[in-house]
């Protein structure tokens, strides 16, 4: 009962870091059709970025709370400026080329800014576990469960609905669901694409450094996390479906308890059991858990 | 026709030149089939300066190498390392990263020896890099000296004749730990263990829990955890440590992994619940501080920084490297240091005259050599004199509130013969047919 409790636990903390990073990700590819391998820089940046944050905050006998708030603040500017110089500078010259060539793009970008955090935050590691230590633990049972995972649960089905809410209620939301179905149909009604792809490729480069904030804490920021994490998101959308917020939602939540259960119980497995499930799922599913195979326009 | 007068001054006017080019020319190639004395020691010095194992390995590497090298250049190290450079040579160091993948490092060596023509290359942090090196070093005859990488098989697997390694290998830090645990917990009666997932911390738990069953069979192994490199998550791999009754928990974890697992076991209070014996803590312990829990077993990977010997060399080494970095050296800077001083003997014990040793010559030189370096006594022993053991040590973490300093106290040392296998032997068969020979 313990265990399974345990999983349960680990399982959906896991899933919710995945989720927030991946939701960026699944975004960008829905709506822009573009794999962003730069993704894993947003997320690179936020983490920085929060790093710089708790540098600046912590340790000077200030409210926690103001502390977690300026470390997102932080990441989010950074996302944005990111987002911008990003899609208003380089992506915006490439769009309608060759799918392989976008990607090629992306991780030139992605290599571009790798270098840059070295320029401006040097080779070494931060130590950013101030936020993780100050939220403190609750026992249950035999397990110390951290508050801060716990309110990364939180944060993350925060996330979840109002992605849901509002690509299902807002109006932008209901543009944005035309240009993932349609291109092509959706600038011929009259709707921006353009200015379509700016919004969600800044929003999905915000979510992306927002992951990296909140996992600061947890983790050495350095140089590397972003490539660690592009892999898994990559699977989580694969498993879930490119474009799909729910797809992204529900293959988080495969990904992290298969993984919570492998590292409890076989533990020898874990490495494998993600790519594992989602090669199963692309076996039988090949366009992911959420996305229909699209009929071939010529 | 010629005018006898004018062709006899044109003809020695022509000699004069001749001559007066000749004066310019002979005495620089004279002096290039001499091999000046003063013809200075190329060295390419290879290690992560980006990437994850830049900060805990690589640059601490680099700046070992820097700082030692400039000594010696000045002449500054103290006795019996006073002379300038490499036997009077100055040494030229190109520093290179090993960032990228094994084709890349391979690339980056060959680039050195046949592009750059260094006399030697120092280097390589990652056992990987290491195997990938080692067939190219011998097809070039090329001296090399691995610092840092920790995998037994470089020896084991074939002699070598231009491959050495003065730092121990890995298996040495994995018996110690087994032996210093037992001396410490005599009551423990499980262990379990979270290890990275490749050939480092495969390897590192191999031979801890293979030292464990020879040295105490009743002490059982509970969990053995094996998260992805550089993961950086480890909540479900805490929470199964949770439920587990093992007393220790041993891990190889360094620096970006370590850091990421303390804080968040910290934030989960597994350390109330097991000692944590960290192999490679000692490399962590400055940046983690008061967050490194009290009472952490911990290792450095042989006697370096806090578990080095008293010495007057160590205590120069501590200071110029302290002074120039603003933090105490750690072991991967011992470790090219002791891979520097070595080099310099053996270049110097190579060297008849001012002519500059072949590398053949150095290599005879370097193997089976004995000194004694900041680390203190090593000896190439092993894998046909081309490996070297040491004595060891571990000792317990301790936050020193009032001196606002990390230390390490209860420091117990391992002779050399206790914790390395016998020459000949491989460290696996030795471990498993029960440590024969170890002389503790």
């Amino acid at each position: 009962m313990l265990t399974a409790f345990a999983i349960l636990i680990d399982g959906l903390v896991y899933a919710a870091y995945l989720f927030i990073v991946a939701i960026g990700l699944t975004l960008i590819f829905g709506v822009m059709k573009i794999l962003n391998v730069a993704h894993g820089s947003f997320y690179t940046f936020g983490a920085y970025g929060a790093a710089t944050a708790v540098a600046i905050y912590f340790d000077r006998g200030l409210p926690d709370a103001g502390g977690f708030l300026l470390m997102v603040l932080f990441a989010m500017i950074l996302g944005l400026a990111l987002g911008l110089i990003l899609e208003r500078g380089v992506m915006r010259l490439v769009y309608g080329r060759d799918e392989v060539v976008m990607v090629l793009v992306t991780y030139a970008a992605f290599l571009v800014l790798e270098d840059i955090v070295i320029l401006v935050w040097g080779p070494g590691s931060y130590a950013t576990y101030q936020p993780l230590l100050a939220a403190g633990n609750i026992e249950v049972g035999e397990l110390i469960l951290s508050n801060y995972d716990l309110g990364l649960i939180v944060v993350a089905a925060l996330l979840a609905a109002v992605s849901y809410w509002a690509l299902k209620f807002t109006r932008y939301g209901m543009l944005l669901t035309a240009v993932i179905f349609d291109r092509e149909t959706a600038a011929a009604f009259g709707i921006n694409v353009r200015v379509v792809y700016t919004v969600t490729f800044v929003i999905g480069a915000m979510l992306g450094a927002l992951g990296g904030a909140i996992m600061a804490p947890k983790i050495a920021v350095t140089l590397g996390i972003g490539v660690e994490v592009i892999v898994l998101a990559f699977a989580v959308v694969a498993i879930g479906g490119m474009g799909s917020i729910e797809g992204a939602l529900v293959g988080a939540l495969i990904v992290g308890i298969c993984r919570a259960a492998a590292v409890h119980l076989v533990p020898q497995v874990e490495l494998f059991v993600i790519y594992g499930v989602m090669a199963l799922v692309l076996m039988i599913r090949p366009y992911g858990l959420f996305v229909r195979a699209q009929p071939r326009k010529i | 026709m010629l005018n006898r007068g004018s062709s006899l001054g044109g003809v020695l006017g022509t000699l004069w030149v001749l001559v007066s080019l000749l004066e310019v020319a002979i005495p620089p190639a004279q002096a290039q089939n001499a091999a000046p004395a003063a013809a200075p020691v190329k060295l390419g010095i290879v290690s992560f300066l980006t990437g994850p194992a830049a900060a805990p390995f690589g640059i601490p590497g680099r700046n070992g190498a820097e700082i030692m090298i400039e000594a010696m250049n000045a002449g500054k190290v103290p006795a019996p390392f006073n002379k300038v450079g490499f036997g009077g040579s100055n040494i030229e160091a190109k520093y290179i990263d090993e960032a990228g993948s094994a084709a890349n490092v391979v690339t980056e060596f060959r680039n050195l020896v046949q592009r750059d023509q260094v006399d030697a290359v120092v280097g390589y942090v990652s056992s990987g890099s290491c195997l990938a090196v080692t067939p190219v070093a011998e097809e070039l005859k090329a001296l090399t000296v691995f610092y840092d990488c920790g995998t037994p098989r470089i020896f084991e697997e074939k002699s070598r004749a231009y491959v050495f390694r003065v730092s121990p290998h890995a298996t040495m830090d994995s018996v110690a730990a087994a032996r210093y645990l037992l001396a410490k917990k005599q009551d423990v009666t499980s262990y379990s263990g979270i290890n990275q997932n490749y050939a480092w911390g495969q390897d590192s738990w191999r031979d801890f829990a293979g030292a464990m069953q020879v040295l105490a069979p009743k002490v059982t192994a509970d969990k053995a955890l094996f998260p992805k490199l550089f993961a950086g998550e480890y909540g479900a791999e805490i929470s199964t440590l949770l439920t587990s009754k093992s007393q220790i928990l041993h891990t190889s974890f360094y620096d970006g992994d370590l850091e990421a697992f303390v804080y968040q076991e910290q934030a989960r209070a597994l350390d109330k619940r097991m000692t944590i014996l960290a192999t490679t803590g000692e490399a962590a312990m400055w940046r983690l501080r008061d967050k490194m829990p009290n009472g952490t077993m911990i290792g450095g990977r042989g006697p370096h920084g806090p578990l080095a010997p008293d010495s007057d060399l160590n205590r120069w080494f501590q200071k110029i490297y302290t002074d120039r970095y603003s933090i105490p050296p750690t072991y991967p800077a011992y470790q090219m240091a002791m891979s520097l001083l070595g080099l310099k003997l053996a270049y110097e014990k190579a060297r008849k005259g001012d002519a500059k040793p072949t590398t053949d010559e150095v290599a005879a030189a370097f193997k089976g050599i004995e000194f004694d370096g900041p680390s203190g006594k090593v000896k190439l022993a092993i894998g046909d004199g081309h490996q070297g053991i040491s004595e060891t040590a571990y000792g317990t973490y301790r936050f020193n509130k009032e001196k606002n300093e990390p230390e390490i106290v209860d420091i117990i040392r391992f002779p050399a013969e206790c914790v390395n296998p016998p020459a000949g032997i491989n460290a696996d068969d030795w471990i498993k047919d029960g440590m024969k020979g170890a002389k503790c």
